[in-house]
């Protein structure tokens, strides 16, 4: 299987793979902005006192968290036209992958700041903190330190569902696994480069995730 | 219109049903397997030996560091250029078992470790072998660590199903696909498809919270 393993061919499409590299780079990024301030209006939302808010952040967030990302993919990509809402597929790659990973960081930030006792936000008014104060010098630091790793675990998460993009023929990664496969009947080459460089962005992400476990800023709750 | 394409929908329903029966065969299946091979190499994982401590953790490794998809098609096209000729269904099954043990083997090592190194002390010296430790006073206290993120890697395993759909497994994101060509609503039939995974993924859910905070109680009581 190995021995005659084409090296050739994979230096060959290097450009592409640069290139589908970069593209996955920023679909990815894009998405993960979009999820964080998705997942901290939909936070915002599901403590809120409004019942008619919470509920619909708790209809959003199970809804997201009981579907595959597949389907919530095909239910916008097959779904919008209908809708009469034309836009390229990578928006609506993009915008799924927000979706998604969104009701996830929702969450992840309610953890972190149910996670923080409440006498802690007493013992800041107490002391004559004013709100702005008491977020940035007890709330966040805390709910920082405990949320960062999963939202890192999240955001590989995300990097690795936006292969599912390739599905509907953006071109990233794993597309460019498919083209090598399709165009030269060389899946071992071309899904064996798609791999190794998803596995380069999932290292970084792991050693930036134990880095920051042991930096002193992200350690101040423990 | 719509109210054509919904009663065109309703008649091939039994359609859905069939691919669903397909999800919740290659799904279960790979439960059952995952569950199995994750005990296994989890338990040989939190063991002393180094060797294949670490060979476990390379491969659980490169399992977390790439897209489920990639993962699909290595197996569904690599595998044949290496003799071994596999059928869609069994290669869904081969990838999803595999993923699912890497994630399951990850769980049960940490609820292994997690069991205070007394207990064991405490069984060596009351003289049980290292089996009966394992079976007697290790594994039924991890097992209340182990269980609720068990359920919901189950969870995990049922949506990442959808993916197969990929290499042609007829499942009932495939149907929803098929019928889409046909149906050109892309909301009513993938508003269908979800529907029909939230009925199992969503109890699911539930039952793997819940059991978190009943566990979580009795531990501290005790």
């Amino acid at each position: 299987m190995l021995e005659d393993f084409n090296f050739r061919v994979i230096l060959e499409y290097m450009p592409l793979y640069l290139q589908c590299f970069l593209a996955t780079l920023w679909l990815s990024a894009l998405s993960l902005v979009g999820a964080i301030l998705v997942g901290i209006i939909a936070c915002a939302m599901r403590l809120s006192q409004s019942k008619t808010l919470s509920r619909t952040a708790g209809v959003y967030i199970e809804s997201i968290r009981s579907t595959p990302l597949l389907v919530q993919l095909y239910f916008f990509y097959f779904g919008l036209p209908s809708l009469g809402v034309m836009v390229p597929e990578w928006v609506t790659g993009v915008f799924a992958l927000t979706l998604n990973s969104g009701a996830y960081y929702a969450e992840i930030i309610r953890a972190g700041i149910q996670g923080i006792a409440f006498g802690q936000i007493e013992a800041g008014i107490a002391s004559g903190l004013n709100y702005f104060q008491r977020m940035r010098y007890i709330i966040l630091p805390q709910a920082l330190g405990m949320t960062i790793r999963p939202m890192l675990g999240q955001a590989i998460v995300l990097v690795k569902d936006s292969s599912l993009l390739s599905l509907i023929s953006i071109m990233e990664l794993t597309r460019a696994g498919q083209l090598l496969t399709s165009n030269r009947f060389m899946p071992t080459e071309g899904f064996l480069t798609t791999a190794a460089f998803y596995l380069i962005l999932y290292y970084l992400l792991k050693t930036f995730s134990r880095w920051s476990g042991k930096r002193l800023i992200f350690m101040e709750a423990h | 219109m719509w109210s054509f394409y919904f009663n065109e929908l309703m008649r091939s329903l039994p359609f859905f049903l069939k691919g669903l029966w397909m999800t919740v065969a290659v799904a279960g299946l790979s439960l059952i397997a995952a569950t199995i091979i994750g005990f296994i190499l989890g338990i040989v994982r939190a063991s002393k030996n180094k060797i294949l401590r670490s060979i476990i953790g390379a491969w659980v490794d490169l399992i977390r560091g790439t897209p489920f998809l990639v993962q699909v098609f290595i197996v569904f096209f690599i595998l044949p250029s290496a003799g071994i000729e596999l059928e869609a269904f069994p290669a869904a099954v081969i990838a999803l078992s595999n993923m699912g043990a890497s994630f399951i083997c990850e769980i049960v090592a940490s609820g292994i470790l997690a069991v205070p190194q007394g207990q064991r002390e405490a069984a060596t010296a009351s003289g049980l072998s290292s089996f009966q430790q394992l079976r007697f006073i290790v594994l039924p206290q991890a097992m209340r660590s182990i269980i609720p993120p068990l359920v919901g890697q189950y969870v995990l395993i049922i949506k990442d199903s959808s993916v197969v759909s990929a290499i042609g497994v007829v499942d009932v994101t495939r149907v929803g696909w098929l019928t889409v060509q046909r149906i050109p609503e892309g909301l009513m039939v993938f508003g269908l498809v979800g529907i029909l995974y939230f009925a199992i993924c969503y109890p699911l859910i539930n039952l793997s919270n819940y059991m978190e905070r009943r566990m979580t109680v009795t531990a501290t009581r005790l």
